[in-house]
């Protein structure tokens, strides 16, 4: 993508004023379907805000496709664990769409412990004319029916409804980090830190169990598995990362339970980078598979790394997203940032990454020239429909204008979550509680 | 493992110095490096206390955090550090003391009924030759934190709470003697050892020379304050009690 990207904005400002957000508020996953006609929020309140792309009209050609709120529901709930005397959080971990099959829209949505299955659907028309109760729904007194009606659907104003069609639970005994829909759209699974379950979507009471890493003794763990993900085309496959910043791909072909990996993807340590942090800044944050099913991308602390799937010993390519930070790893470790989980995706050509930073900056690794780009999703900065500026670091030495030093950075600030519209240069990114739409340049 | 942080040190860095692998050996002799691991594990202890305080933490968070401690231990044992401290450490009695901040593992209810609960049963041992000489203070103070010994069996260990007290425990036994070791007379005195060191901490532990002035690292501030305690909504008990940790790992 261009760095001019045209900006624009839909601050959900009309739901979450700046001013009075709190920690609800703040946006934990963000999800375009398949078609990229949609776009899904969750936050930690427990809110689903789905948002439709605006049809392309002619007088207006600068709204090209804007993105207006179609839909809000409360996807989960705050919950006590009365066994454990727990709370079980209602921010929703990640959304994932099914792909449609018919006009109703479908997604899944996970708090820490319970998926849900939800049901999106419009409706325009009502029916009218029944023949055993009156327009208000009363039951009519039958002495008074004299004729016989045929109902009709009369037209009234568009309501998009929301509805759980299943809830997944009591299946994982620690925090789902993921869930992935099965290419053969009729399983998916969801994946804790030492578990990973597969579901078929039609039944609620039962799911098995593929990976399970707990140790015997939980003294002796010392690895969490962090993300995983199905294969987009091939049902038998999916790969999990790790705490210690290796990826396993799994064949559901060999043994039902995939204890045994089929591959194994772990770069060697550079050992003049060692350090103390070294483990906790290789912790992969976020795996994904490319469109394409040939690469995968994994994003740990510093770095995002594309690895080939028939490449285990390193990956083919690596880019660092803020390797100034390098020095200061002690502080980041001091004030817990260093365990942030920051995540990834690619463009829908797979030739473009994208992933955040500290500061509400963002980055952009182009694969095939080799350049990257900083941008920064700010009310101050991105008035609507303004171009973005890149945005420059500096580290150490002299200070340029427009640049920033690394000493100022808004650690607060950090950019956790974005997407990427499956086929066209639209970009979503999460800024706490502000959503940024950025698109290339219209013209 | 002798060179293990000095290999980080990126030549570059060293332009002008006349023998690189001797400067980096004199900066691993330096004792100002032994200082500021130290720190680093005082600050990955209470960051692994703060953890165990929760009925559900970050695993994923408290795994690596768990593997720091044990990187840094294992470091310790290598260059003598740890023997050091351990034949050093005399006062046995009021080592046990400081171990024996069990007496935190027993919620306010128990106290007032005076038992135990059985979970915590093995700790008795220790906790009752102490007993008769540790003050009401303590006491009062201690109630709603949960003891380090614990914290591996009891908060990870969900499905199978009564097991495991192995290797690790151990180690954070000699963790925990290491902290009184330093027999530091205060809050204060702990974290500002720690406050003033972390300049140096990041560019050593990170094996990096360059001359960024570091963030200043609010010990005890930063571990108070919101942020850094958004995640810790399933807290028992309340992050002042952090305060009180402090206070009983140094008392002595």
């Amino acid at each position: 993508m261009e760095e001019d990207a045209e900006t624009r904005k839909i601050s959900s400002s009309f739901l979450r004023d700046h001013s009075y957000a709190t920690e609800a508020d703040i946006i934990s996953t963000v999800e375009f379907n398949h078609t990229g006609e949609l776009l899904a929020t969750g936050d930690k309140g427990g809110r689903v805000v789905i948002f439709q792309r605006e049809q392309e009209s002619k007088n207006q050609p600068h709204r090209r496709g804007e993105y207006n709120v179609y839909s809000t529901f409360q996807s989960h709930e705050p919950e006590f664990d009365y066994l454990k005397s727990l709370e079980i959080e209602e921010k929703i971990n990640k959304i994932r769409w099914l792909p449609q099959q018919n006009a109703a829209y479908f997604l899944l949505s996970t708090n820490d412990k319970t998926v849900k299955l939800w049901k999106v659907s419009e409706r325009d028309k009502r029916p009218e004319g029944y023949n055993l109760k009156d327009e208000d729904g009363r039951l009519r007194d039958p002495s008074m029916i004299t004729v016989l009606r045929v109902p009709v659907l009369r037209p009234m104003d568009l309501m998009v409804e929301a509805t759980p069609r299943r809830v997944f639970a009591n299946a994982h005994t620690y925090h789902i980090n993921s869930i992935s829909v099965n290419s053969d759209y009729e399983t998916y699974m969801s994946a804790d830190d030492l578990r990973i379950n597969l579901w078929n979507f039609e039944i609620t009471n039962q799911s098995f169990n593929i990976v399970d890493i707990k140790p015997a003794n939980m003294e002796e763990l010392t690895e969490v598995i962090t993300a995983a993900e199905f294969h987009p085309h091939h049902c038998n496959t999916f790969v999990y990362s790790s705490s210690k910043g290796t990826i396993r791909l799994c064949d559901m072909r060999t043994a039902a339970l995939c204890d045994r990996h089929a591959k194994f993807f772990e770069e060697p340590e550079d050992p003049s980078n060692r350090s103390f942090f070294s483990e906790i800044i290789s912790s992969i944050s976020d795996v994904k598979f490319s469109h394409s099913g040939r690469y995968i991308m994994t994003r740990d602390y510093l770095t995002v790394k594309v690895w080939d799937l028939n490449m285990e010993n390193r990956p083919i390519e690596t880019y660092q997203v803020h390797d100034y930070l390098r020095s200061k790893l002690c502080s980041l470790y001091e004030n817990d940032c260093i365990f942030d989980k920051f995540e990834c995706v690619w463009n829908g050509s797979d030739s473009v990454i994208m992933t955040g930073s500290y500061n509400n900056f963002f980055r952009m690794f182009d694969r095939n020239t080799k350049r990257d780009v900083t941008l920064e999703a700010s009310r101050e900065n991105s008035k609507p429909r303004a171009i973005l500026k890149p945005r420059k670091v500096c580290v150490g030495g002299k200070r340029r204008k427009d640049e920033i030093s690394v000493d100022s950075l808004d650690f607060s600030k950090k950019i956790l979550h974005t997407a990427w519209h499956p086929s066209e240069n639209i970009i979503a990114v999460a800024a706490t509680n502000n959503l940024y739409i950025f698109q290339d340049k219209v013209n | 493992m002798d060179t293990m942080f000095v290999r980080g040190l990126k030549r570059k860095c060293f332009d002008g110095e006349e023998d690189i692998e001797g400067t980096l050996a004199g900066i691993k002799a330096i004792p100002s490096y032994n200082l500021q691991r130290q720190s680093l594990l005082d600050m990955s202890l209470v960051k692994l206390q703060l953890c165990h305080m929760l009925v559900e933490p970050n695993l994923c968070r408290s795994v690596l955090i768990a593997n720091t401690v044990r990187q840094i231990q294992e470091e310790m044992t290598q260059d003598g550090t740890w023997q050091m401290i351990n034949t050093q450490s005399t006062g046995q009695a009021s080592l046990d003391r400081l171990v024996s901040t069990d007496i935190l593992c027993r919620s306010s209810r128990d106290q007032a009924e005076g038992k135990h609960v059985p979970a915590y049963s093995t700790f008795n041992k220790d906790f009752e030759c102490d007993q008769a000489q540790d003050s009401s203070e303590t006491m009062s103070t201690a109630s709603s934190v949960q003891a380090p010994r614990s914290l591996q069996s009891n908060v990870w260990e969900m499905e199978n709470p009564q097991e495991n007290k192995g290797n690790f425990q151990k180690s954070l036994d000699q963790i925990f003697e290491t902290l009184e070791n330093k027999s530091p007379n205060s809050v204060e005195d702990l974290f500002s050892e720690v406050d003033n060191s972390y300049y140096d901490l990041d560019t050593m532990l990170t094996g990096m020379m360059s001359n960024t002035k570091m963030g200043h690292c609010d010990s005890l501030e930063t571990f108070s304050s919101p942020t850094n305690t958004a995640s810790n909504s399933n807290c028992k008990s309340d992050l002042n009690d952090l305060d009180h940790i402090v206070e009983i790992l140094v008392e002595s």
